[in-house]
């Protein structure tokens, strides 16, 4: 066991992690923490673009993106961090290129820009071509530019090593507790600030697109804390996953001119969404894919639908979309220039996640009243920019805008401050679980838990809700609970034990599983991604306000919530 | 589909040699070799230890040996290597665990490259231009996912580990020939070394055992004829 001592320590290396470290390590001593290999991070895996106004195919203006976003958001985005973020996004997105991001460029040597859904002209003429991309691998081109500028400059790091805990005491977060995976042992980290970025959950599902190790552990953490999570009902279910894999067919594929298609070859999208058809904004999709399959119009009656792109040509397609091209022939043994691809939503982003203010602090309550600390950046975050539905590119973006602000501001408060001392048994509680995790010698099995939750999720938490539904998740996820106190696992070992830390990973999902189940039942309206059958519209007069889950000492849950900061775009009615 | 896994095993707590673990799964010819050394680890042998991560040939971490042939495991289906698939962890770096190695020295490698965009001119208000002729040079060396498959499969590599590797020549070629970039003279003089390229027997295993179909040995070909023409 050592203690080491950092003026500021990111938790997490993806792309919000390693831009916050960039910026806070160019003032104070910093540390980056990661589970992962900085490089095996999801937002590597991120495809179609980031979006920025810049203008270099046509004219465009932050004003416009804010107020998609916005309206993608049905209204429930703080339009003072939507302004924020948009506005930013032109300088961010420049910078990225001069570390040297090697964007697509256009004739004239700019980079090229893409349409994305969601994203318009004048305020919801027509789609704009705002996506920022290198091919269909964007965020792996984010991920290794923002780690060559990490090794540039010689930040450090601490890779596989798994934080299990925060060291927050009379409201102040003072440092973390990590597991270093390859020994096994656990290490005290002594911080004056701490940035989550850890990531999404989108494990809680059984069909997503995300990576095995998006367990969403900064979230799971905090809330065990006291810290409340905001707009949990919030998950965005992406409208085209390769069927059953759920590994996800970027929008860019209907941004450059892919087409949904029902068993009858129909066009559906245009009944849905008659001016942006198949680029409507994404919970719009996936309800109408949804109701295509309820209506017996699934490809082969079954719970897909295509996506077709046969008509781009094989051309555009493999120099645009090579790694989509790819996944078709490894995982389906398709060729997409010539047949259609299966495609269901898959569950794909948190919208909702830990509330902090547009400098990434950490706030407790609805008066915004700050953890000192403690930041959070990137999708564990909820500042919140994409209220009920983010639109697509706006999350690589939401990464470096916050991650940015974030790493400067948690660096100035490193500064201002000395360090505030922590217990000798800071990590009494990490051992503690993680003896128990190590001994219990229970009958449960960690794969068996997680799959009955995932499918739980799946079937009950999914693109439509009821009463009926979230009550019953409810009821078994807290069965499940109960039952995951009991599960032993076969490594005893010291190294690499992975067998322990998806136990406890398992642990983080079922709290942040409950908290979405919870917070959907709570909320009767639908807005956004939450669709709520029993209560199909939305509720200006009641709901628009954003939700703070609590958890209290005894386990259960305490609500509040917080009004939602509307600037110049009045709450409308939402059509595409 | 009946499948039957010979997977090498080594747990340096209670192993003093690698053993053969032999596991008989059923799966559907459509699964990944993942999702059957998943099986074995949930439900068969928690012990079982692997990296992994986005499942879909992305983010590098499960490079291994699956019937002698350096692959990543989400990247393969069980259809094209059953029914009995060997699997081993990648040659030449140190063993941690079962299919975990010692990444380090592989990193060390990459970082002796200068894997960095370098261009310290001020830069322009907007965008550095570059045309797409220009981009589309060192286009195929961006794809790299740093998974070690091309240096793990290099018989120079395992000769002499301390040859810098494919895997770094990639990194270098990215940036070498991206016409923004000022650095080019330093990364050629640091891979004129002689632990450096002139390693490179030309043998092309590497470019077999790319996931990502990086034309590898075209790469460093490139990299080597930069270096003669040249004048170090
Ligand atoms: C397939 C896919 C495609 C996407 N495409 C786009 C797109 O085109 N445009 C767009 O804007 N958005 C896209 N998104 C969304 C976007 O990529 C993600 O929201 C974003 O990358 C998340 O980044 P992050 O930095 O918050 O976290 P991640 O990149 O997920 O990184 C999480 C980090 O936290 C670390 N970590 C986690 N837990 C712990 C712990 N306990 N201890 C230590 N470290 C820990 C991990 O090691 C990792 O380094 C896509 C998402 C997916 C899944
Ligand atoms: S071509 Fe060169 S780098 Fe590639 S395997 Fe052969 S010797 Fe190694
Ligand atoms: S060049 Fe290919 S094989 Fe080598 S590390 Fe990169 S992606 Fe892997
Ligand atoms: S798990 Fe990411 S490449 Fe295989």
């Amino acid at each position: 066991m050592s203690t080491f001592q950092y003026d500021v320590l990111v938790i997490g290396a993806g792309g919000a992690g390693l831009m916050a470290a960039l910026y806070a390590s160019k003032s104070a001593n910093t540390a980056v923490l990661s589970k992962l290999y900085p490089t095996r991070s999801h937002t590597g895996a991120a495809q179609g673009g980031i979006s920025a106004a810049l203008g270099n195919h046509e004219e465009d203006h932050w004003e416009w993106h804010a107020y998609d976003t916005v309206k993608g958001s049905d209204y429930l985005g703080d339009q003072d961090a939507i302004e924020i973020m948009c506005r930013e996004a032109i300088d961010v997105v420049i910078e990225l290129e001069h570390m040297g991001l090697p964007f697509d460029r256009t004739p004239e040597g700019k980079i090229a820009q893409r349409p994305f859904g969601g994203h318009t002209r004048n305020y919801g003429e027509a789609p704009v071509r705002r996506a920022c991309h290198a091919a269909d691998r964007t965020g792996h081109m984010i991920l290794q530019t923002l780690y060559q500028q990490c090794i540039k400059h010689n930040v450090n790091f601490f890779d596989e090593f798994q934080v299990l805990d925060l060291i927050i005491e009379d409201g102040v977060c003072k440092g973390a507790i990590a597991y270093e995976i390859d020994t096994g042992e656990i290490h005290t980290f002594h911080a004056k600030a701490v940035i989550l970025a850890t990531g999404g959950w989108g494990k809680c599902w059984s069909v997503t697109s995300n990576a095995f190790t998006l367990t969403g552990d900064g979230a799971a953490i905090v809330l065990r804390h006291g810290v409340p999570l905001e707009d949990m009902e919030f998950f965005q279910f992406h409208p085209t996953g390769i069927w059953k894999m759920g590994i996800l067919i970027t929008e860019g594929v209907r941004g450059e001119g892919g087409i949904l298609r029902n068993n009858l070859g129909e066009r559906f999208m245009e009944r849905y969404s008659p001016t942006l058809k198949d680029l409507a904004p994404r919970d719009v999709v996936s309800r109408a894919i949804y109701m295509e399959i309820r209506e017996g119009r699934g490809i082969d009656g079954k719970d897909y639908v295509y996506l077709d792109a046969t008509h781009l040509g094989r051309e555009r397609i493999e120099k645009k979309l090579p790694d989509i091209a790819d996944f078709c022939r490894t995982y389906l043994g398709i060729d997409p220039a010539e047949q259609p691809m299966p495609v269901q939503p898959t569950a794909h982003y948190a919208m909702g996640g830990i509330p902090t203010d547009v400098d990434g602090r950490v706030i407790v309550d609805a008066n915004n009243t700050p953890l000192y600390g403690l930041y959070a950046a990137g999708e564990v975050a909820c500042v919140s920019v994409h209220g009920a539905n983010r639109l697509g590119t706006n999350s690589l973006l939401d990464l470096v805008v916050f991650g940015r602000r974030a790493g400067i501001h948690a660096a100035a408060f490193a500064n201002e401050i000395e360090f505030q001392p922590i217990p000798d048994n800071a990590d009494e509680p990490t051992r503690e679980l993680v003896e128990r995790v190590r001994t219990h010698d229970g009958d449960e099995n960690v794969a068996t838990i997680r799959a009955e939750m995932q499918k739980l999720m799946m079937n009950n938490v999914g693109v439509f809700r009821t009463e009926e539904l979230l009550t019953e998740a409810v009821e078994k996820l807290k069965e499940l609970k109960e039952r995951a106190r009991n599960i032993s696992i076969q490594d005893k070992g010291k190294r690499f034990n992975q067998d322990l830390l998806e136990a406890i990973e398992l642990y983080n999902l079922l709290d942040l599983a409950e908290v979405t189940a919870l917070s959907a039942l709570n909320r009767t309206e639908s807005r956004g991604a939450h669709s709520r059958e029993d209560y199909p519209e939305r509720d200006d007069e009641n709901w628009l306000k954003h939700t703070l889950i609590y958890r209290e000492e005894d386990g259960s849950y305490r609500f509040d919530y917080k009004p939602v900061t509307i600037t110049k775009f009045e709450p409308k009615p939402r059509v595409y | 589909m009946k499948v039957k896994l010979r997977i090498k095993r080594f747990n340096p707590e209670k192993d003093k040699e690698p053993w053969w673990g032999e596991y008989d799964v059923e799966m559907d010819p459509t699964d990944r070799v993942l999702d059957a050394l998943h099986y074995v680890k949930w439900h068969i042998d928690g012990t079982l230890t692997l990296r992994r991560s986005c499942g879909h040939g992305i983010c590098g971490s499960d490079a291994m040996r699956i019937n002698g042939v350096n692959r990543l495991a989400c990247k393969v289906l069980l259809r094209d290597v059953a029914p009995v698939v060997t699997v081993e962890p990648i040659l030449g770096l140190p063993v941690i665990k079962d299919l975990v190695v010692d990444m380090e020295p592989f990193m060390a490698q990459y970082r002796s490259v200068m894997p960095y965009f370098v261009n310290d001119e001020p830069p322009p208000p907007r965008e550095r231009l570059q045309s797409p002729e220009e981009r589309a040079v060192f286009d195929d060396t961006t794809k790299c996912i740093l998974c070690a498959c091309c240096t793990t499969s290099c018989p120079s590599f395992w000769a002499r580990g301390e040859y810098v590797g494919p895997a770094a020549i990639v990194q270098a070629h990215r940036f070498i020939f991206d016409s923004r970039d000022r650095a080019a003279a330093q990364r050629l003089e640091i891979l004129n070394e002689p632990d450096g390229i002139w390693r490179c027997r030309t043998v092309y295993n590497c470019t077999n055992a790319c996931p990502r179909e990086i034309k590898i040995t075209e790469a460093i070909a490139e990299v080597k004829k930069a270096l003669l023409f040249s004048r170090l």
